[in-house]
């Protein structure tokens, strides 16, 4: 293709509509009497120059705005369908229920579109890699052309691109000394002065025309980094139960890392102590003030053969709750919930008859004894545990677990007067006696619960990109909204002297600061033709 | 402690609604004055009125910090009256930039309606659940807040550009749209009206009825059931007879609350479109009549620059840090997430409209509006409606 020389001199690249340089326009089609489109410096822009390979075509898609647009307002419209129910992930039955019972026919609808899990969908995914590639090329379609022609623009300006900016002023002649007072003034408001043959173009802010670009980059960067995580071994995201007293292995630490639970703490605000709150509690009833998990955290201290205890060395003893969670080696452990549990059952041997009773024999459900001796020639044994016991299909008991969620017994009781002994079944709230009526019972006493704390083991690699990302993007951000580009060119044409001046934005606030930067001068103030011709229109 | 505390608020509100009245005085007594961008007498009363309002509602917020020993934006009354506050806040900085103030008569308006609505929460101090027991509580919501704050003055200022912009001569899309809009704010305060009015009457009446679950549960209406409960069966003595049952899936109390609102909200429209004779749109065009177009569109813009970098901090930034830290994971998709990813979303789309299509004016005005309802639904329909990690409990 053909670069476009200006009769100034500067060689442009093919597709420019306002010389790089002097500001000429270049594109004969460009319409004399309107006010110039400053967007992008009217620069060569690919997308508007080539259109004829099946590349040029993708990149002409996603390179326009409208398109950008079009992605974010879609975007906007499914993320906002996914919150008319509750996601996937925070009901707690099967979906396939859970819908159309909760919600009806609607509901059944909405799981059947697979709106439940909407933000993990494949189509939603699409929409936002979309909107990545749609960033990547918008932004070089655009900051490299409009780099080059802001680098290469000139003092001196072609009259048709002074003319027809929005500020525009003719001055039939300016006193040398007012000159000198508004270039003064003009280093005072911090604007950046270049002067070529008594012409002069005042500069500040340029730094935030890259605030978009700079802001795309760091959503980029952000994208990347939340992709990052489906990189084997760069993400660790694990439940882990802890009981009080046990020590457990932490998941995905290469068997590096244990931790021991001393407690779990649970505590809810008291009316009478906490008399702040106390008419808020009356209403709400219990308020949970924390949830805290006492533990130690281990290190295993070099190689334990198979099946050998680990040997474990202490690091730290932390006390983890929610909003402070324990953080080691890119590790985080946080308090995400807890449960009690059973942990031993304690029943009395008990004639049926008379209620005496001769001894308690209290049951470690994690690990129960084989035999109780009570002394004086009683005893009981426990021929059968279940721990989370059921009916099996053929009628058998079972347990369905190793969790002593719903504990059950097979007892044989050894007396005195029964040596041989008796059995007994003991379940919850049901005493079976396989082998006719027994003397004796095993009574239920009481049981003892113990806290097992709920923890969530995170480990995110990617984190610190995700964080950059999200730096760079303020950055640009701020550097974009809150600084502008303003530019005021006083030139001599002619025997004349012409102001006009151009700002990407806030054009109130730049109007002001021409007014003061011509103060105390006989030089008039630009008009705002925009302006003008909108008064014009309404009269 | 807390009774100071709500006597500054009492005090800011009254000093809000006064400044509302002087800035009315002030456009109307600039008819006469030059134009110039001199302010007048009334204008200087009602910033200086809105100004101490201000500060009034900054003693309130201290004080209720120090009673609670946490910032007062841990419910529904205190997080709305904090936006309440930061909307009238960004109104003060943007006014002098700006200097008009025009701006505080359709602003002030939009933040006494806001902390009134707030004001009909449970007051109560309440006590802070684990999860938010935090410095980024502060830090996350106060940020957020004035973030939208500023977006919302993008709205006012949308407004009096749409009241002077769009011709009232005719009735078209346009002119209903506005004055549904305008509709919208007298419905917030029909509904402060009837909740206050029955609140002061004392009405109660109970009903046991039958949830989703089958169970047999009561519940407490504070206003008499149009709409009654599933299976519901009056337990007050005298209390008013449902017209509708719901199904056992809609909340039928806060679906009564709806409803009782409208209903004000209609009384009120019927009486001001009676005195008015004409829309209330086409009322306000007299206030409107000597600010400039572009004048207004770029306040509108302007707010938007401003506010869409602090919301981007305080809505997503900031909130992804603290949801790092107790919830393990900086995104989950809760509702109030996915809201706040919709408002930024939404005010992204604004800025590159803007910036390269050249949507000013009223498309710019009408993006304004829209982009407010979006805020506001996260304020209010999120909070109450879709269930959620950010649902305040029992409000």
């Amino acid at each position: 293709m053909n670069d476009v020389k200006c009769e100034c001199g500067h060689v442009n690249p093919h597709g420019t509509v306002l010389c790089e340089a002097c500001g000429k326009i270049l594109d004969e089609q460009a319409d004399k009497n309107q006010l110039l489109d400053m967007r992008y410096e009217g620069s060569a822009r690919r997308s508007q120059t080539y259109n004829k390979t099946i590349i040029d075509k993708i990149w002409n898609f996603f390179s326009s705005v409208k398109v950008g647009v079009w992605l974010i307002i879609i975007t906007l419209i499914a993320s906002a369908l996914g919150t008319i129910f509750p996601q996937k992930m925070y009901i707690d039955q099967p979906p396939e229920v859970y819908y159309q019972q909760e919600y009806g026919t609607l509901g059944k609808i909405y799981y059947q579109l697979g709106f439940d899990d909407l933000y993990s969908s494949w189509w939603y995914l699409l929409l936002i890699a979309m909107i990545g590639i749609s960033l990547v090329i918008c932004s070089l379609d655009r900051v490299i052309p409009l780099y080059k022609a802001l680098k290469a623009q000139k003092v001196t300006r072609h009259e048709g691109f002074l003319k027809r900016q929005r500020l525009f002023g003719v001055n039939s002649d300016a006193a040398d000394k007012d000159l000198t007072l508004v270039k003064e003034q003009l280093q005072r408001k911090r604007y950046h002065i270049r002067e070529e043959n008594g012409n002069l173009l005042a500069e500040k802010g340029r730094f935030s025309r890259w605030g978009p670009y700079i802001n795309h980059i760091g959503l980029i960067i952000f994208l990347i980094g939340t992709m990052m995580r489906f990189i084997p071994g760069m993400y660790v995201n694990e439940n882990l139960w802890v009981r009080e007293g046990e020590t457990a292995l932490v998941p995905e630490t290469g068997e590096k890392f244990y931790i021991h639970n001393n407690k779990f703490i649970l505590q809810t605000y008291d009316k009478n102590k906490d008399k702040t709150f106390a008419q808020a509690l009356s209403k709400a009833g219990e308020v949970a003030k924390n949830y805290q998990s006492n533990v130690v955290l281990y290190e295993q201290s070099g190689k334990s053969l198979p099946g050998e205890k680990p040997k474990l060395k202490k690091v730290m003893d932390y006390k983890i709750r929610v909003n402070h969670p324990l953080s080691f080696d890119g590790y985080s452990i946080y308090q995400a919930s807890f449960r009690s549990e059973l942990s031993a059952m304690t029943f009395s041997l008990m004639n049926k008859q008379t209620n005496q009773t001769y001894g308690d024999v209290k049951i470690d459900l994690y690990n129960p004894k084989e035999t109780y001796d009570l002394g004086k020639g009683y005893s009981v044994k426990i021929l059968n545990y279940f721990p989370d016991f059921e009916f099996a299909k053929n009628g058998e008991p079972s347990t369905k677990s190793r969790d002593p969620n719903n504990p059950a017994f097979i007892f044989r009781m050894y007396t005195p007067d029964k040596p041989k002994g008796e059995t007994s079944f003991v379940a919850i709230r049901q005493t079976i006696e396989p082998f006719g009526n027994n003397t004796y019972k095993m009574a239920f006493r009481g049981i003892d619960t113990k806290n097992v704390s709920g923890f969530v083991v995170r480990k995110d690699s990617s984190m610190w990109v995700i964080i950059l990302g999200g730096i760079i993007f303020m950055i640009g951000v701020v550097q974009g909204s809150y600084w502008q580009h303003r530019r005021i060119w006083i030139q001599r044409k002619s025997g004349q002297v012409w102001i006009a001046g151009h700002t990407n934005k806030n054009w109130y606030g730049f109007k002001r600061e021409i007014e003061t930067v011509l103060a105390g001068t006989k030089l008039t103030m630009p008009e705002d033709q925009l302006q003008a011709g909108k008064n014009k229109e309404e009269g | 402690m807390a009774s100071i505390s709500s006597n500054l608020l009492f005090i800011a509100f009254i000093l809000y609604l006064a400044a509302t009245l002087f800035y009315g005085g002030s456009i109307k007594v600039k008819k006469d004055s030059n134009e110039k961008k001199t302010t007048t007498k009334w204008g200087q009363i009602a910033v200086l009125l809105t100004i101490i309002g201000f500060i009034s509602q900054l003693g309130y917020f201290i004080t209720r910090w120090i009673a609670s020993g946490h910032a007062p934006v841990s419910n529904m009354f205190e997080f709305t009256t904090f936006f309440g506050m930061a909307l009238v806040g960004a109104f003060i900085v943007i006014y002098f930039i700006y200097r008009t103030t025009l701006l505080g008569l359709f602003t002030m308006p939009v933040a006494l309606l806001i902390i009134a609505y707030a004001s009909m929460f449970p007051r109560d101090i309440s006590p802070l659940i684990p999860a938010l027991q935090s410095y980024w509580l502060y830090i996350h919501v106060t940020t957020a807040a004035i973030g939208e704050a500023i977006l919302a003055i993008s709205f006012a200022a949308g407004l009096i550009y749409l009241v002077k912009a769009i011709d009232q001569t005719k009735s078209d899309l346009q002119t209903f749209w506005l004055e549904i809009v305008m509709f919208t704010l007298v419905t917030v305060l029909g509904f402060v009206v009837v909740s206050s009015g029955f609140s002061a009457a004392g009405y109660h009446e109970k009903f046991n009825w039958i949830d989703k679950n089958d169970n047999q549960v009561t519940v407490d209406y504070t206003m008499p059931a149009i709409t009654g409960p599933h299976k519901g069966e009056l337990l007050t003595k005298g209390g008013f007879q449902p017209w509708v049952e719901m199904p056992a899936i809609v909340n039928a109390k806060k679906l009564n609350t709806v409803i009782w609102s409208l209903i004000g909200g209609l009384f009120l429209y019927s009486i001001i479109r009676l005195l008015l004779r004409k829309r209330i749109g086409a009322a306000l065009k007299p206030l409107v009549k000597n600010v400039k177009l572009d004048f207004v569109d770029e306040i509108s813009y302007r707010s938007v620059l401003i506010g869409f970098p602090v919301f981007t901090l305080g809505g997503l930034i900031f909130a992804m840090i603290w949801a790092q830290m107790a919830w393990s994971r900086f995104w989950g998709w809760d509702p109030k997430e996915v809201w706040a990813l919709i408002t930024w979303l939404f005010y992204a789309a604004f800025l590159h409209l803007r910036l390269s299509k050249g949507w000013h004016g009223k498309k710019s005005a009408w993006l304004g509006v829209i982009g407010f309802v979006i805020i506001m639904f996260n304020l209010v329909a999120v909070n109450l409606v879709i269930a959620g990690l950010h649902s305040y409990a029992g409000s």
